[in-house]
């Protein structure tokens, strides 16, 4: 752990996604109104950034074609995409460490079976499957976890795959097989945690390949459907008002790099400082 | 001796393409059922809401969309076989027609964007991988790290807002200009040029930063191994270590990178060709998934399907031609 924050990779991603998620949490406080509000549109529309509308009202990023505080929906949009993001990943990670480990630690018929799902899953070109569900099915946010999460788990499966294998020849597996541990306890207690290190790496990955999906379906349309805020759909409304007021796509795509960095970063270091084998050289 | 491992070879190869065909075959299935499985009906998205019951029922019944799921699929499964890729619903187009103007375009953008993400990334791996440690290597890490995280459109939209509407030095829609009839030879190619550089470079500026991240990995694990260390101890200068010895030896993961990254890129492209509007298959797909046109939908996405497995077994292929230890473990 002291390795890890002495990293300035970790530090730098981890303080990144620890303001976004202070500031998501705290939304009401940090804002000032609702992301949805819009009142007085003619007066109060593509107002620029750190300037204030008539009203008196100051927006640190200015408003959009509707006359809503950017800032504020950036904020309230992290709450959807980080969300989204966190939950997506989640749902890869459970479906993965479960069919990576059955397919690891029973062979025969199951364990092919398995595997060959996991390939074919990967073989699937992951954007057009995502297109396919997101469009085929009414837009929701529950939909987009679902989607992300469904075509997000065969990295994972096969790590844990790997490792699950190759610890279950361990001497020390055998030494708990032999005082008759069950199968499924000898799995999750003795195998498992020690197969997660891959996986741990995996995720912060994922977490941020997640968001930056989630914006792209949202971008075009078969996402996170407005007024709700989600960086994705910001963007893409952002797109028509491009000419008159950048700034309402630029902000949110600027948040969105920001997560993404933090959340590579992130991963690189864990692995750097989990992985013994780069801790040595 | 030489003969048997061709026939190894080949024998491998023919493993490949009929997994491969598998994998096409599952996806096509796949589709099929999601499309008939989802909500929405594109007879009455065709004939629009004034509509009455009898010219639906008798549209659908013309389409052949009243017959029962696995009769459909067989019929569509032989006839795409056969070539018939039957017609756009929403079109009235030819789907065979309609998907081999906008394949070019695709694959024009895809493979140029691939060979300009690749050359560039490998000097930076390994400009990085040889100066590890460095301020240069942090400073290029910063920028890898950027552009890999930087969604493509996001990226294309902040590209058309300085280049097209703040500087207007170039186009940002489609693959050619309103006028690209009325023009012959010379600006007939500049106008494409002009419309290509947009979508490449976001395309390719994406491309970079996984590519250079990866160079950098493999060429550091190979810096490691012990000939090099043989080498430098002979007296090499380090240029030629790094240039000629370790740069050998780690292309092997990065061709195979190379084929695997074909997918990415793909998925990069629909996200890009919707940005530009460039005219090709990722756009296609968007609008013909949108608009439920099955016929389309269902080539594209065999087409893309066919596209990865094809990338990913050029990946072995080239993996054995650079490295013979990949060949002979055959």
């Amino acid at each position: 752990m002291s390795r890890l924050l002495r990293d300035r990779r970790a530090a730098f991603g981890g303080s990144v996604l620890l303001i976004v998620l202070i500031c998501a949490a705290l939304a009401p406080v940090v804002t000032n109104g609702d992301p949805l509000s819009q009142h007085d549109i003619v007066a109060t529309r593509f107002v620029a950034p750190l300037s204030s509308d008539p009203h008196g009202v100051f927006h640190p990023l200015g408003t959009d074609r509707f006359g809503r505080d950017v800032w504020t929906r950036l904020v309230y949009g992290a709450r959807i995409s980080m969300g989204i993001g966190l939950l997506a990943v989640l749902v890869s990670l459970v479906m993965g460490v479960v069919i990576g480990a059955l397919a690891g630690y029973w062979r025969g018929p199951v364990s092919l079976a398995l595997l060959g799902l996991t390939d074919f899953a990967l073989a699937v070109p992951r954007v057009v499957l995502l297109l396919l569900l997101a469009a085929l099915w009414q837009p929701s946010t529950l939909l987009v976890i679902a989607v992300l999460g469904l075509t997000g788990w065969m990295g994972i499966a096969r790590l844990v795959h790997g490792e699950v294998r190759s610890l279950a020849a361990r001497p020390f597996v055998e030494g708990a097989v032999a005082l008759g541990a069950r199968r499924l306890r000898v799995l999750a207690r003795h195998i498992l945690p020690n197969a997660l290190t891959p996986v741990i790496v995996a995720a912060a990955l994922g977490v941020g390949n997640a968001i930056s999906l989630e914006a792209g379906l949202s971008y075009l349309g078969l996402g996170v459907q407005p007024p709700t805020p989600s960086w994705g759909n910001m963007i893409q409304s952002g797109r028509d008002t491009l000419v008159n007021a950048p700034w309402v796509a630029t902000a949110p795509g600027v948040a969105l790099v920001l997560v993404v960095i933090a959340c590579t970063l992130l991963g690189d270091a864990l692995r750097d400082v989990l992985d013994p084998r780069t801790r040595q050289s | 001796m030489g003969d048997a491992r061709f026939s190894d070879v080949l024998s491998r190869l023919g493993h490949r393409l009929l997994a491969g065909i598998a994998v096409v075959l599952g996806v096509v299935t796949l589709t099929f059922l999601l499309l008939h499985l989802a909500p929405g009906d594109p007879i009455v998205i065709m004939l629009g809401p004034s509509a009455t019951e009898a010219q639906v029922a008798a549209q659908r019944h013309t389409l052949q969309l009243d017959r029962p799921v696995p009769a459909q699929f067989a019929s569509w499964l032989g006839r795409f076989v056969r070539g018939d890729w039957g017609t756009s619903i929403t079109k009235g187009r030819p789907v065979r027609a309609i998907l081999s103007d906008a394949w070019p375009a695709t694959v024009r953008l895809v493979l140029l964007s691939l060979i300009l993400s690749y050359l560039v990334g490998l000097l930076v791996g390994v400009v990085q991988a040889a100066r590890s440690g460095t301020r240069t290597d942090t400073a290029l890490s910063i920028f890898t790290v950027t552009l890999f995280a930087v969604p493509g459109y996001w990226l294309g939209l902040m590209l058309v807002l300085v280049f097209t509407y703040w500087t207007q030095v170039l186009p940002a829609f489609g693959a050619a200009g309103l006028d690209a009839d009325y023009l012959r030879g010379g600006s007939w190619l500049l106008d494409r040029l002009r419309h290509l550089i947009l979508p490449l470079t976001a395309l390719t500026l994406i491309g970079i930063g996984g590519a250079a991240r990866f160079v950098r990995g493999a060429m550091l694990e190979t810096l490691t191994q012990p000939f090099i260390t043989t080498a430098r101890a002979k007296g090499l200068t380090t240029r030629r270590v790094v240039g000629l010895h370790a740069l050998r030896n780690a292309l092997t993961p990065v061709v195979i990178l190379l084929g695997l990254s074909l997918p990415a890129l793909f998925s990069g492209a629909v996200f890009i060709e919707a940005v530009f509007a460039w005219p090709g298959v990722g756009r296609v797909l968007v609008e013909a998934v949108q608009a439920r046109d099955y016929p389309v939908v269902m080539a594209a996405t065999a087409i893309s399907a066919a596209l990865v497995v094809a990338g990913n077994m050029l990946a072995d292929i080239l993996a054995a031609w650079v490295d013979p230890r990949v060949r002979q473990s055959a």
